[in-house]
């Protein structure tokens, strides 16, 4: 059965000290990642961990559903869609029945800047796993009635999607932030270019999207690092050298207001949004530590407190940095009744300004701090994940050595620099509301 | 037939819960497969220990046999408020301070409710596990709440449930069609309650709920990761061992429906709605201690119908004819009281509704003539075989199966046994779920279209 209600938010932090200064860190999980470069010159990591017959594999490719053109707008996507329906000799029924008879598990998705493909493949039949992967990833069939079906599929949801008050808000932020970049449009595309893509629309996106100069590889569990190596040059060696230009940076544009998308449903949907801050720039883990505190997701933050706790206007209430590749924001989302939601968002600009003013407690960072440090050492609790961590890593340029030192730039914020970037980053006068519902006593 | 809220167990269901069977009562220890440990305290509680030593993490989870099928008549959504109120004060910790001292330690908490049970959770470094016992000890019986809470939580759940159910067509449909499943149980009603009950729910209907059930002979300790079965076993004692049973738990019964002696259809509309569809209920019975056969041929019924793309519905309707975009099946045999048995079809652009039920009928019909193809019940057997190891991987998960199962009447046996009599399950077995389950005057057949849509 469905479980139901599970809670979002809560909190009021400054409860009793006593409980909340620990500052012992939980020990860190032994890693021992090997950086290796197969003989074929992939560079790959891997953890090697015998104690589940299983191995879980990550591979990344940067590009994604940008590197489409606004006239083939949603190829990428329908594209992933179609590399587990039919390739090498198996149409799509045959290459389903061929996984499902060894128990693998292949998932192919796509995001704005990259796609992403993941299997897990017992050891006991390792090789057939990879074989079917390997002829999903380089000789997809595309065959034309698999096409369509999941054409229909695509279009399905495209007509959902346009009735979802959430997903409204989504795409009309993205049209009003980055218009004609790629990123102002929708990864799934529209009614209209999905309706028109070809078979050799498709086939052009996946020589395009699939090449080694943007990969990145990451493995965990049952196998040595030779066994690897041979694994991923057989898996990969043969995909296209490098790829077409990526898409070109784009300057958001915000600006103060709140702009209506007028629907029909009893509580309305809001996200907003403001200028971000990049992951290379010096402020990065100070704003970081700042958005924990902001609206950063735990029970206890100043926005689920005021909004929600003292208020009662919502349910869930978060801000969010977007460290996209071309474009950075700091993001937030709330839903309220229609009546409702012109005071949650009142409440909400109120404590951004009174943020970028004030800034954080002494307690407040503290409280952050341990909050992440002793979270992170958390995350690596399974191959899959481990997986995920690791080849994220290596999307962002980060050295193995991140892992050790990650900790130690958190503790490195200081109350001075947090709220040194409050000032130079939070600013109301960037801030766009998009609401999509029927708010009362809410000026466009 | 064995589906129709046949009468209940109650007496066995009953022992299980008040006895412990399964559990060696007061001590004894079964030591079993998947690194788990499982045992009782004195007062009643049960606790089971999962151990996985790859990471220095933990979940600590209290699960209480008590969700919204428990609540009184009028209350609905006061189980679930609860758990809300949960994390406001007690006699020692401050509203709030409880999830405010996990993640100042790094974790992370939440709380969930269901029809058969609400749960609590921490998710923590494993050296913090003796302080999430003694704040989850203390709000077992500590809580104490304000009529200000009340108010301002009551307009949270309210929010939430806009956010669930009244901004999503789908969930008013799913709940328009429990409805119409159950006319007596308490499965009929949502868990996070009609909205006017919920306006009015006071803190006497919260204090009356958790007065009750919050006791440590209604509830299941789970501890999975980085820990010892015997430290664990200590911490145990010391916190919860020291809470008293409640010695007026009464028995877990709940009304029964009455033989349904007709199918029932419904047609809701929505302007919101963009993808029409066909929904259908089947009354099911669910798993029972030491009898989980009949579930375990509808959970394989359930994948062979339609539980991937290569399931008979699939293969029928979306890939020999494109009559639909989507079609699937579901059953879960994890329910206290007998549960449902799901189909849905969604049909293509130019297909009617109609048409698509007509469609989907054929098709069952037609498998239950033609009978299960023996490669696909192998290739199902094997996944489920296989996840058994991929399971190994998230101790989370396996935690969740057990507090799960232990507050919906099963056992720790029950639990192991699962996957074995998953596997013997026949292709005969199947067919005869499906004869067994498939009455249409035992069903709910819903149609969910936009405004003004023909069928």
């Amino acid at each position: 059965m469905a479980i139901f209600g599970k809670r979002f938010g809560f909190g009021l932090v400054l409860a009793v000290a006593a409980l909340t200064t620990l500052t012992a860190l939980p020990a860190r999980a032994e890693l021992d990642i090997q950086e290796i470069t197969t003989p074929g010159g992939i560079d790959l990591w891997l953890v090697e961990n015998h104690s589940i017959p299983f191995v879980a594999l990550e591979l990344r490719f940067k590009g994604g559903a940008s590197l489409d053109s606004a006239e083939k707008n949603g190829a990428s996507y329908l594209m992933m869609g179609l590399l587990e329906e039919g390739a090498g000799a198996l149409d799509s029924r045959g290459f389903a029945r061929a996984v499902e008879s060894i128990a693998a598990s292949f998932s192919y998705k796509i995001y704005d800047d990259s796609t992403a493909i993941s299997a897990q493949f017992l050891t006991e039949n390792r090789d057939a796993a990879v074989a079917l992967l390997r002829d999903s990833i380089i000789n997809p069939r595309f065959d034309p009635a698999a096409i369509e079906r999941v054409r229909a599929q695509v279009i399905s949801s495209l007509q959902s999607d346009e009735k979802d008050p959430d997903e409204i808000a989504g795409r009309t932020l993205d049209q009003l932030i980055y218009g004609d970049h790629p990123y102002g449009r929708q990864k799934e595309g529209t009614l209209e270019t999905v309706r028109a893509l070809t078979r050799d629309d498709l086939v052009a996106a996946h020589q395009g999207a699939l090449t080694r100069d943007r990969m990145s590889v990451a493995a965990v569990g049952d196998i040595t690092a030779e066994e690897l190596s041979a694994l991923v040059d057989g898996l990969l060696g043969d995909l296209p050298a490098t790829g077409p230009a990526l898409a070109g940076p784009v300057e958001p544009v915000l600006t103060e207001g709140i702009t209506i998308v007028d629907f029909e449903t009893p509580q309305s949907v809001a996200l907003f949004a403001q200028p971000g801050i990049d992951r290379d720039d010096p402020d990065f883990f100070a704003a970081y530590v700042l958005n924990v505190t902001l609206g950063g997701g735990g029970f206890e933050s100043r926005l689920m407190t005021e909004v929600r706790e003292k208020r009662g206007l919502t349910y869930g209430v978060y801000s969010y940095l977007v460290d996209k590749d071309q474009a950075d924001l700091w993001m937030g989302s709330v839903a309220s009744a229609n009546d409702r939601i012109a005071q949650a968002i009142d409440v909400i600009r109120d404590e951004w300004v009174k943020m970028r003013d004030i800034g954080v407690t002494a307690q407040e960072l503290q409280d952050a701090k341990t909050y992440l440090t002793g979270a992170y050492p958390l995350r690596f609790d399974g191959n899959g994940p481990i997986a995920n961590i690791m080849v994220g890593m290596q999307m962002q340029g980060l050295g193995v050595d991140y892992i050790d030192t990650r900790n130690d730039r958190v503790n490195a914020v200081t109350q001075d620099d947090v709220n040194r970037v409050a000032k130079r980053l939070l600013d109301p006068s960037q801030m766009r509301f998009v609401v999509v519902g029927q708010p009362e006593g809410l000026a466009q | 037939m064995t589906l129709i809220a046949a009468f209940p167990r109650i007496a066995r269901k009953f022992a299980i819960l008040t006895l412990g069977i399964g559990f060696g009562i007061g001590g004894a220890t079964a030591q079993t497969n998947e690194q788990v440990t499982a045992f009782s305290l004195d007062n009643g509680m049960q606790v089971v220990v999962v151990e996985d030593h790859r990471a220095p993490v933990v979940v600590h989870m209290v699960w209480y046999r008590a969700g919204s099928a428990d609540e009184q008549p009028g209350t609905s959504g006061v189980a679930h408020l609860l758990e809300h109120l949960l994390f406001k004060a007690t006699d020692t910790l401050e509203s709030g301070e409880l999830s405010a001292t996990v993640a100042a330690n790094g974790g992370r908490d939440n709380a969930f409710t269901s029809f058969d049970y609400t749960g609590y959770y921490q998710r923590v470094a494993a050296d913090r596990l003796e302080l999430m016992m003694r704040m989850e000890s203390d709000r077992m019986v500590n809580i104490r709440l304000t009529e200000d809470d009340i108010l301002t939580e009551r307009d949270v759940v309210i929010e939430e449930r806009n956010s669930r159910t009244e901004n999503n067509p789908s969930s008013l449909f799913r709940e328009q069609m429990r409805a119409a499943q159950f006319l007596n149980h308490r499965y009929g009603v949502p868990v996070i309650g009609w909205r006017h009950e919920m306006e009015s729910l006071e803190l006497g209907d919260a204090m009356a709920y958790y007065d009750r059930f919050y006791a440590p002979n209604n509830a299941t300790l789970v501890v999975a990761g980085d820990v010892d079965p015997e430290n664990v076993r200590a911490l145990a004692e010391k916190y919860y061992g020291a809470i008293p049973a409640n010695p007026d738990l009464g028995v877990r019964a709940r009304p029964y429906e009455p033989r349904q002696m007709t199918e029932r259809r419904m047609i809701m509309r929505d302007a919101r709605v963009a993808q029409p569809y066909v929904s259908r209920s089947y009354l099911a019975p669910e798993r029972n201690p030491g009898d989980q056969k009949a579930a375990a041929a509808l959970v394989m019924l359930s994948e062979v119908l339609g539980g991937s793309t290569t399931s008979v519905m699939a293969e029928k309707l979306q890939f020999d004819e494109q009559i639909a975009v989507y079609t699937g099946a579901f059953y879960s045999g994890l329910s206290l009281d007998p549960s449902t048995f799901g189909l849905f079809i969604v049909p293509s652009a130019g297909v009617s509704l109609q048409e698509a039920e007509d469609a989907m009928d054929a098709v069952v019909a037609e498998f239950i003539e033609t009978g299960v193809d023996a490669d696909q019940l192998k290739r199902i057997k094997m996944q489920l075989r296989a996840s058994q190891i991929y399971a190994r991987d998230d101790v989370n998960a396996i935690g969740n199966r057990y507090g799960q199962a232990l507050s919906q009447g099963l056992t720790v046996e029950d639990v192991q046994a699962w996957p074995d009599v998953l596997q013997a399950v026949t292709e005969e077995d199947i067919i005869q779920a499906a004869r067994d389950v498939f009455v249409l005057k035992h069903s709910v057949t819903g149609w969910l279209m936009a405004d003004g849509e023909a069928g």
